[in-house]
């Protein structure tokens, strides 16, 4: 184990991640199928990306403007004239024999994304066509199948290839800029960003050199990561294995490696599905695509706030400490409650209190999303001002939460139903003290004779008689005041 | 067929007329398939019900007392690469033998919306590869004038089914002269329009940068006036033009030729051409300077680089256009039980012809990786300095004329075992479809043996409607049009 430590610091780990970011438009990249997901197999097809014979495609100008605003989000320069390229290969869930891609002149050119207070400059962003999927038969893969299944519902679906430069230095700040780039895509509108159902999908490009060496080592190509985790974990595996090899007098080959997130483990892919040459050439169905800067204007007009403005923002305009405002970046829906709720509350830390605290914990325990809530903002802004203004406790409104978040009701409107208003009448809250104080003789005599830690105890019992509806200061106050007498 | 000739026009009035019935006319023009067909081998496949439900359309609305659209009733022969939907769309090739086009092409609905009957779906070079139509997996089309020859090609069986007076109208495809060179050889007009000016959407593509629909007919009128249905902006087809001028290509036939600056191509007088072609584009060039219109060489030198840019720009396009067939979704399929790989190498070997199989090989050879710069991107600079020297011509002269093919019909069987000698006869077509400009071949004589001759006019991007007048002033002039062998006269 020492000596991995040692064998570690001896090298230096390049990273470039190449990401392929799933687009919601609502139609297909060259027709007019939707893009829903879910469908029965083969329904969101027609002749087009079937590759009929006599077909032709036409670009969707939603996925250009997706391409466009990811662009400007990452900083990268937007290419006044861009076209598509053919890459060719066989494959049964291509069906035209050639994806519709761009090989030398990308809608994004260079940009950068700044993770963990560094740069990671982005070499190049490309439009093309994702592939269908096939199901094999008769066994779990494709190894012991008897005949494979062509689903072609996601041929078609438009996809950006977003491409860094070798400028990530460690697991840690891959993930980060993964974790940062579905960030942004999601705060764009422009994907799910959903690594399992592989909205995202994510290769990393990792080899390692001697620590202050400026050739790059010979890089392997990860794939087959299904979440955040499994990225960095793939990565610590790739690195260790490449160190073993160099340290054992031996080369690291170029190749494609499947990782393998049960076993945590990767290996080579066969060599056939690697050894391709794509023979790319100018797709000659469009036009090359000229894009005024009118449009980019446009959509800069257009741009949506971005993760990191938010975080400024939350911290800036309601005074929210790091990790809060970090959370509610982080977790986008939580976010977008909180700016709607904010709109109806000026008790922001209790917004995020109630948010981060019994919602997203009920919503847990529940297995819901905040989208499945009926919980409004709105509703939730109301609740806080009633425990603001001592209407119920904050006990009570600890329970309210479910039957909230379930039935979309108002808190007003459950407490007049379950009759949980607070109590802040004096005269029948010395009653109930007064009840507690004749109940408990013997605790009311060690209390006198100086076990004062005993008052909790008192209050406790005032508010459980009044099931939890009487105003805590005011027992407080008059429980003292009776026990002293 | 006996009876006077009557051009696709004239049909047409009399149909809106009253005086024939659509139904009547399709009639004849079944039973003169019937009768030639067997012979000629223009069609692939008759789509008689299709074009009786057509037929019947057009008489109900001459019942109603309804203005017809134009062409209405007039039948039209279809080249087997344009979808019809629910009718079979074969390219003559066994690989999509049994394929059923699911949609209409846009030229098609252009037709259905005309009331054309189409009436059935024509042999061709299988994939549109081809000068001969010998490249057919299916039927050896004849040429009408001498049956022992060659239609032309690939377009042969929409220019035969014209020529034997099977149908007076059809439409061909022009990647590289597919519908000039057999309206040369066989006696009849053929327009290649501007890249872009008529859809492809619906076409099968062979080479999708150089692919364009084009019309036959006997003669200029009956071509502008079938041009005019199916020349239109589609959204479907992001290469056409989107907003092209809006001109009646029919109304400026008859404005005169006189003070037109004509260019006749040097190289192309030079290249090779059988003796009888030269004398009579010769004659062509003097008829023009009849008619007042001025004449004189140009010189187009890059157009010698034409065959060898286009066979590789071509057949890149090709290999990939035709990796869809690889019997997963549609088409033929040789299963085998070993694995994915044998299954396509099986289905694509028993499926495509020799001249596919070649082009493919070739284009795939020339966009390997370390062969890319050397043959595709060079030939894509060759195709840029064709180009310019199109323009620097057009900037002196209005249309340029040139014979359309070296040599008149050929024997059949005579170049198809020699596919570079069957490559260069493409010399005076090939370079207007890399040039993406309209041209048109005309027939200007005869040879010795008495097979018509062509004369091809160029002209500049969307001069489709002086390029036809130019060409309708000639045949005024000559009184060559409506050609029809004799021996078919007494069929
Ligand atoms: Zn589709």
């Amino acid at each position: 184990m020492a000596s991995a430590v040692a064998a570690q610091t001896k090298y230096e780990t390049v990273i470039g991640l190449e990401i392929h970011v799933q687009l919601k438009t609502a139609t297909k990249l060259f027709c007019s199928c939707p893009t829903r997901f879910g469908a029965e197999q083969n329904r969101n097809t027609c002749p087009i990306c079937l590759g009929n014979p006599g077909v032709l495609p036409v670009l969707n100008r939603q996925a250009v403007d997706f391409a466009i605003l990811a662009g400007l989000a990452l900083n990268c320069e937007i290419a006044p004239l861009t076209k598509f390229d053919r890459k060719q290969y066989f494959y049964p869930d291509l069906p035209k024999g050639y994806q519709i891609s761009q090989y030398d002149r990308p809608i994004c050119g260079m940009g950068y994304l700044e993770v963990m207070g560094q740069k990671i400059r982005i070499t190049r962003a490309h439009l093309e066509e994702d592939a269908g999927k096939l199901v094999h038969a008769g066994a779990a893969g494709l190894a012991g199948s008897t005949h494979s299944l062509v689903d072609l519902n996601r041929a078609g679906v438009p996809l950006l290839e977003i491409v860094s430069e070798p400028d990530i230095r460690s697991s840690e700040q891959a993930r980060a800029y993964a974790e940062t780039l579905r960030n942004i895509v999601r705060y764009l509108g422009i994907c799910d960003g959903n690594l399992e159902e592989g909205s995202l999908r994510c290769d990393a490009n990792v080899s390692i050199r001697p620590m202050g060496a400026t050739e790059y080592g010979t890089k392997a190509e990860l794939k087959n990561m299904n979440s955040f985790r499994s990225i960095q974990r793939a990565i610590d595996y790739e690195v260790q294995r490449q160190i073993e090899i160099v340290e054992s007098g031996e080369r690291v080959v170029q190749e494609s490696r499947l990782w393998n997130d049960a076993t945590g483990t990767s290996a080579p892919m066969r060599s056939k599905e690697e050894a391709h040459d794509y023979r790319y050439f100018p797709e000659p169905d469009l036009r090359p695509l000229v894009i005024p800067v009118e449009w980019i204007n446009d959509l800069k007009a257009k741009m949506p706030e971005l993760p990191e403005q938010r975080l400024a923002r939350l911290k800036d305009q309601f005074g929210l400490s790091d990790y809060d405002a970090s959370v509610l970046v982080e977790f986008k829906e939580l976010g977008d409650f909180f700016d709607e709720a904010a709109e109806y509350t000026t008790h922001y830390k209790a917004l995020t209190n109630w948010l981060m605290g019994d919602i997203t914990g009920y919503l847990k325990s529940s297995q819901k999303k905040l989208e499945d809530s009926k919980l409004t903002p709105k509703a939730l802004a109301e609740m806080i001002a009633m425990v603001d203004s001592s209407k119920i406790s904050t006990a009570i409104a600890k329970k309210l939460i479910p039957d909230m978040v379930e039935t979309g009701k108002s808190a007003e409107a459950l407490v007049e139903e379950q009759g949980l208003a607070q109590v802040s009448d004096e005269g029948e809250i010395r009653k109930i003290c007064e009840q507690v104080i004749a109940d408990n003789p013997d605790n009311v005599a060690q209390f006198r004779a100086g076990k004062e830690k005993l008052f909790g105890f008192f209050v406790g019992q005032a508010m459980k008689l009044s099931r939890g509806k009487a105003n805590p200061e005011l027992v407080n106050r008059l429980m003292g005041e009776l026990l002293k007498q | 067929m006996s009876k006077p000739f009557l051009s696709a026009l004239e049909l047409h009035q009399q149909i809106q007329a009253g005086e024939r019935s659509a139904v009547e006319v399709l009639d004849e023009t079944f039973s003169t398939i019937e009768k030639l067909d067997g012979q000629i081998q223009a069609f692939n496949a008759l789509t008689k019900d299709i074009a009786y439900a057509t037929a019947n359309q057009v008489d109900q609305k001459v019942k109603a007392g309804e203005t017809l659209p134009l062409l209405a009733g007039v039948p039209l022969a279809l080249k087997d690469n344009i979808h019809m939907e629910g009718v079979k769309t074969t390219c003559s090739s066994k690989i999509l033998q049994d394929y059923v086009a699911p949609f209409n092409a846009t030229v098609t609905n252009h037709l259905n919306r005309h009331l054309i009957p189409i009436v059935g779906k024509t042999n061709m070079d299988e994939f549109a590869m081809g000068s001969s139509t010998e490249n057919s997996a299916f039927n050896k089309t004849k040429n009408p004038w001498d049956v022992a020859r060659v239609p032309g090609g690939s377009s042969g069986g929409s220019a035969a089914a014209v020529a034997s007076g099977q149908t007076l109208i059809s439409l061909g495809s022009d990647t590289g002269g597919s519908v000039r060179q057999p309206a040369s050889l066989c006696g009849i007009v053929g327009l290649k329009p501007t890249y872009g000016l008529v859809s492809r959407y619906g076409l099968v593509a062979f080479a999708s940068s150089l692919d364009q629909i084009s019309p036959f007919a006997m003669n200029v009128s009956d071509l502008a006036a079938l041009f005019q249905v199916i020349a239109s902006p589609d959204t479907m087809d992001s290469t056409s033009i989107q907003d092209p001028p809006q001109v009646d290509y029919m109304a400026e036939l008859n404005k005169p030729v006189e003070g037109l600056k004509i260019g006749y191509i040097a190289e192309l007088l030079d290249a090779g051409l059988q003796p009888e072609v030269k004398a009579a584009i010769e004659k062509a060039i003097q008829t023009y300077r009849d008619m007042g219109a001025m004449v004189e060489a140009v010189s187009l030198p890059n157009i010698k680089y034409a065959i060898a840019s286009y066979y590789i720009i071509a057949t890149a396009e090709a290999s990939s256009n035709l990796a869809r067939y690889d019997g997963v979704r549609y088409g033929l399929r040789e299963m085998d039980d070993k694995d994915i790989y044998q299954m396509y190498l099986a289905t694509r070997a028993k499926g495509f012809g020799n001249e596919v199989k070649r082009r493919i090989m070739l284009g795939t050879f020339s966009l390997s990786s370390g062969y890319y710069d050397a043959y595709y991107g060079k030939a894509q600079k060759v195709r840029q300095l064709i180009r310019n020297d199109f323009s620097k011509a057009f900037s002196q002269f209005d249309f340029l004329i040139g014979p359309t093919s070296p040599t008149t019909a050929f024997k059949i069987g005579e170049k198809s075992s020699d596919p570079v000698q069957m490559y260069l006869s493409d010399i005076a077509t090939i370079p207007v479809n890399l040039a993406g400009i309209p041209a048109i071949s005309i027939p200007c004589g005869f040879d010795n043996q008495h097979l018509p001759i062509g004369l091809q006019l160029f002209g500049p991007h969307l001069s489709e409607a002086g390029l036809l007048r130019t060409a309708y002033a000639f045949e005024t002039q000559t009184g060559l049009k409506n050609l029809r062998p004799e021996a078919l006269a007494t069929v």
